[in-house]
């Protein structure tokens, strides 16, 4: 399936949720799974506990190997885990991103932005907006967070996106990986010698947690934590400046911000190939046998767009449309942990480039942007930008 | 409108917060939804309805009485 529109999901998805919206597929590693494209669907799979959120295949890339289980997952990496063990990983950090928490964070975030964006201004357009912008605020913020020496960005920033790029072999993706939690036990190890004032020295003094598991974790909030805000800042912005009716809304009216980034959100949806459950026995899913072991994609992409469930048009970006709960932070006992971070971090940076630079625009056609469309995380590789 | 929440279930997106800040709070140890109003006054009906269809977790029965 291939996008016509840099800012929609592939026609397909359409077809498929008014067709067939419970759909046998072959998955990329050639086993047979099943795509489920509804927004009633997709929340049901989420929060159904017959589906569970362990891998059944390793990515081998091997097609012969389908009755491969998959080895255990990294310690700590409790994306993939079931309660207990998922419920006992995300307790630790809840009480770090909890919604006051992140409130009292929005001066040090809006802090960051400026800075940023001072730094920008001082330089003549065309910009990366990406590098420039998108991607240091929210590595800022998780470096800041997690206790993370943003210095060393550039190897932490270089594995995470090797473990998103779907072409990536499965050597690499294991190479990476390693790296990552190499890098994140060492820190914590020196945390454990001399503490400080972050989430990572803070897991640290609970004593609940191993080094590998120190690691598991610490490397998947650093890889959540700026991935996904920064594609998001950077897109958000792309297809704001696309739709010039909406921009001009937002900056008429900049209380409209919040509603704005939720529409974007749900609009986006930039965890583009859903999230994968394996049923844990044979479930009938409104008539079709999903048997035990089967892989199940529920499409984010396509519930956020799906008319049965929104009213208006959920085919066209309104930041005036009111709230109406989406699946872009997924759903279920999975739901983006960092969703209030994220939320005060899109707003804190795309209502200060607005203000900031009332000229922005794009310095090459539209079809000039490179799309991310081979990553685990849609967005723009690089977006030129000049005001 | 009487409110249950279950504590045990409740993965502290904090959904509920968002939607209705004066019924619904978090815990500050460990982020889990702690009830400021268990019968909110009738006004706030719609938020709180919110709250309980935002809960990824489940965690937020709106019962009628």
């Amino acid at each position: 399936m291939v996008r016509t529109c840099p800012f929609d999901p592939p026609e397909e998805y359409r077809t498929l949720r008014e067709q067939e919206p419970i759909t046998p597929v072959t998955l990329p590693e050639g086993t047979a799974g099943w795509l489920v494209t509804r927004y009633e669907d997709v929340r049901k799979i989420l929060t159904d506990p017959r589906f569970s959120a362990k891998r059944r295949f390793a990515r081998t890339g091997d097609p012969t190997a389908d009755d491969a289980p998959a080895p255990p997952p990294p310690p700590g990496s409790f994306i993939v885990m079931d309660p207990p063990e998922h419920t006992r990983f995300r307790r630790l950090l809840t009480g770090q991103f909890t919604v006051r928490r992140m409130k009292q964070l929005t001066p040090a975030v809006e802090q960051i932005v400026t800075e940023q964006l001072d730094a920008m201004a001082e330089a003549e357009g065309p910009v990366d907006l990406v590098q420039a912008f998108a991607l240091p605020v929210p590595s800022l913020v998780i470096c800041e967070l997690l206790g993370v020496p943003y210095a060393d960005r550039e190897e932490f920033q270089w594995n995470s996106a090797t473990l998103l790029r779907l072409d990536a072999s499965f050597e690499e993706a294991q190479a990476a990986q390693q790296a990552l939690h190499g890098y994140i036990r060492r820190l914590a190890i020196a945390k454990r010698a001399n503490p400080t004032d972050d989430i990572l020295s803070d897991l640290v003094r609970t004593g609940e947690l191993t080094d590998d598991e120190l690691a598991g974790v610490g490397a998947l909030l650093l890889l959540a934590g700026h991935e996904t805000t920064a594609n998001m800042i950077a897109l958000g912005t792309m297809c704001l400046l696309r739709n010039p009716d909406q921009l001009a809304a937002l900056r008429a009216d900049p209380a409209l911000m919040g509603g704005a980034v939720e529409q974007l959100l749900r609009y986006l949806t930039i965890v583009q190939f859903g999230l994968r459950r394996t049923a844990l026995e044979d479930v009938d899913l409104n008539g079709h046998k999903i048997k035990a072991g089967s892989t199940v994609v529920a499409s984010l992409t396509a519930g956020n767009r799906d008319a049965a469930h929104f009213t208006g048009d959920p085919e066209q970006l309104d930041v005036h449309r009111p709230y109406g709960p989406h699946l872009a932070f997924g759903h279920g006992i999975h739901q983006c942990l960092g969703q209030q971070l994220a939320r005060v971090e899109m707003k804190a940076a795309l209502s200060a480039l607005l203000d900031r630079f009332p000229t922005l625009r794009l310095a090459v056609p539209v079809e000039q942007v490179p799309m991310r469309d081979n990553m685990l995380v849609y967005g723009v590789r690089e977006l030129p930008v000049t005001w | 409108m009487k409110i249950v929440i279950d504590q045990d279930r409740c993965v502290g997106a904090g959904q509920c917060v968002l939607a209705a800040a004066d019924v619904f709070d978090q815990r500050d140890e460990d982020g889990v939804v702690v009830l400021l109003d268990a019968l909110p006054p009738q006004e706030s009906q719609s938020q709180v309805e919110e709250a309980a269809a935002r809960c990824p977790a489940l965690a937020i029965e709106v019962v009628a009485e």
